[in-house]
């Protein structure tokens, strides 16, 4: 498995840029996204860099970047292949179906298609900043019945084995799994690069195949119903003290301290 | 004596069967426990299980946790403890696990299975829910009806309800948004279960926890959070300090981070960890559109920043405008007293 190198996919998701402040619809549906800048969500950036990172290692012959999702998702695919990335995997779904789609469907895929491709390594980001799931992983390497290094902060390759440090609640663990694996990237695994303008334009020659989900065999039906999406309850401005002593007999008589 | 005790397990097991078809609930609690001490976030788990309002068990899998097993056993509110040991649990590794938990799930029928939304429970159910072929529920702060339930997206920004008509409810709970239960007055019985054979494709090697008296990030009662006004990574050090007097964790602003001031695994928000603490004290942190809305669940907000104008204000409990070079140590000498 070594010699030639090992081919890694890596799962890319759309969301809204993380600096943008997000509004709920009046209908209470969701958010609302029209007009709303989007960008690749940071764990998948991180992935991304993993998987790029262990090709100029030469430990990954290939890396394949997918994404589920509208036309749009092929603008942060081209990201990762301006990263690096060798060729796209955009799995297209329709606008209605993708409201609902969720972990559960996207897992399915994912996993068909790291069967179809072959891949030895499956890298996506811990949780997508939209939904906040963090599930994908997990529920990817149950239907492949691979092993899962999940919040990674160091993914080693030894042989047919990958050693990855992970980041757990007190500290780090280290657990050794057998390839092919699926990996989810923490923070702290690396500090992903920014895709130069050269890159940016060699990425534009760069293959993106579409699949529709039922080439794959997945069935889209929605699994859990969103009710409904609120804002939080707001808050309001507080009191403004004006020293220490008296900030402390204020923590001290809410109980606080 | 055998025969009266036979007659008490009868009549147990016929009360048991009623109740359960009275509100056709039953609950597995997966266990979270290390070095033989069972994981608080484990009793907010059972906490939700009980608003659910069936029966609720508790599965206990590792090497060596006869003592976890026991101490729940006392735990108020638990039917049953099940307790399974071997050394393939070693770790609690989630491919060892999973095959375990269906195991337990084909003996028992539970109509729902949850644990604490911590590194632990992230990781494992999301498996144990794809191989039930059903979609999990993550991190949830309330639970409306057995299959109804709140949890926050986009960072706290928006709290979102779901309907979750699943036959087998998959969940994990949010620690700091139930309430423990308390650990005496249960007399729940152990039972000893066993899962099929080692699956062998993993291994669990260390374990390096940080030697800190600090709590963790996300799980913390209380979080010190510093910003750009920090100035560098050095002067966290007066974080540290207030953090130490208080038992709170020690956070940082994504500002702080991209400064290099601290690395980014104390980073929280929207890209980073995700906090739910009762008491945030916000340093230098001015406030970003997107810092102030996520904070919008946190019981009570304290920040300290100089200037007046920081949008921070707009959302604290308690603001004191100051230099926080000059308070902080100050409210750190305070509290030691």
């Amino acid at each position: 498995m070594a010699a030639a190198g090992l081919r890694a996919m890596v799962g890319v998701k759309r969301v809204i840029d993380y600096a943008v402040k997000v509004r709920v619809k009046p209908d209470k549906t969701g958010v609302v996204t029209d007009g709303v800048k989007h960008s690749m969500n940071p764990f998948c950036e991180i992935a991304v860099e993993e998987a790029v990172r262990l090709k100029e290692k030469k430990l990954v012959s290939e890396v394949v970047a997918v994404s589920c999702g509208p036309q749009q998702c092929q603008e942060t695919i081209r990201t990762a292949l301006a990263m690096g990335a060798d060729r796209g995997l955009h799995v297209e779904i329709p606008a209605k179906d993708y409201e609902s789609l969720g972990p559960f469907q996207v897992s399915k895929i994912l996993a068909a298609l790291a069967k179809k491709e072959g891949v030895h390594l499956l890298l996506l980001g811990k949780q997508a900043i939209d939904d906040d799931c963090n599930q994908t992983g997990q529920m990817a390497a149950a239907f492949l019945d691979w092993p899962q290094g999940t919040f990674a902060s160091e993914v080693t390759v030894d042989g047919d084995w990958l050693k990855v440090e992970r980041e757990v609640d007190g500290g780090l663990e280290t657990v050794r799994l057998k390839l092919p694996a699926v990996v989810t990237a923490d923070l702290r695994l690396n500090e992903p690069r920014y895709a130069t303008l050269p890159n940016i334009m060699k990425a534009k020659k760069k293959k993106i195949e579409v699949v529709k989900p039922s080439d794959l065999g997945v069935d889209l039906t929605p699994r859990v119903k969103i009710l409904s999406v609120e804002d939080p309850p707001q808050r309001k401005a507080g009191v403004k003290v004006e020293t220490v002593d008296d900030l402390v007999v204020k923590l001290k008589e809410s109980g606080l301290i | 004596m055998t025969g009266f005790r036979g007659l008490l397990r009868a009549q147990r097991q016929a009360r048991r069967v009623v109740s359960l078809l009275h509100r056709f609930q039953s609950t597995l609690v997966i266990a979270e426990h290390a070095n033989e001490s069972l994981t608080p976030i484990t009793l907010n788990a059972i906490g939700a299980a009980k608003r659910l309002g069936g029966e609720v068990s508790c599965l206990v899998a590792g090497n060596n946790c006869e003592k976890v097993a026991q101490e729940l056993a006392k735990v108020q509110g638990l039917a049953k403890v099940l307790l399974a040991q071997h050394d393939a649990y070693k770790g609690l590794l989630p491919e060892e696990l999973t095959p375990l938990i269906l195991a337990t799930q084909q003996q028992f029928n539970y109509t729902h299975i949850c644990a604490g939304a911590s590194a632990f429970g992230k990781s494992l159910l999301p498996r144990v829910a794809a191989k039930l072929d059903v979609a999990p529920i993550s991190d949830i702060i309330e639970i409306k009806s057995p299959d109804t339930f709140v949890r926050t997206i986009y960072a706290g920004n928006a709290l979102c309800t779901v309907k979750c008509e699943e036959k087998i409810k998959v969940f994990s709970v949010r620690g700091t948004s139930f309430e423990a239960v308390p650990v005496s007055g249960g007399s729940a019985s152990v039972e000893k279960v066993s899962g099929p054979a080692p699956v062998g494709q993993s291994e669990w090697l260390e374990q390096k926890l940080t030697k800190s008296d600090r709590p963790e990030l996300t799980s913390a009662k209380a979080v010190v959070s510093g910003g750009r006004g920090l100035k560098s990574g050095e002067n966290f050090k007066l974080l540290y300090d207030l953090a130490d007097q208080l038992h709170a964790a020690v956070g940082a602003s994504r500002a702080a981070v991209d400064a290099g001031f601290v690395p980014n695994d104390m980073q929280v928000g929207q890209t980073g960890k995700i906090v739910a603490p009762e008491l945030y004290i916000a340093v230098g942190i001015s406030g970003a559109i997107q810092h102030l809305a996520g904070m919008r669940l946190l019981h009570t907000v304290l920040a300290i920043n100089k200037d007046p104008e920081a949008p921070i204000f707009q959302v604290a409990d308690y603001g004191l405008v100051a230099d926080l070079f000059k308070v902080v140590p100050e409210l750190t000498a305070a509290l030691k007293k």
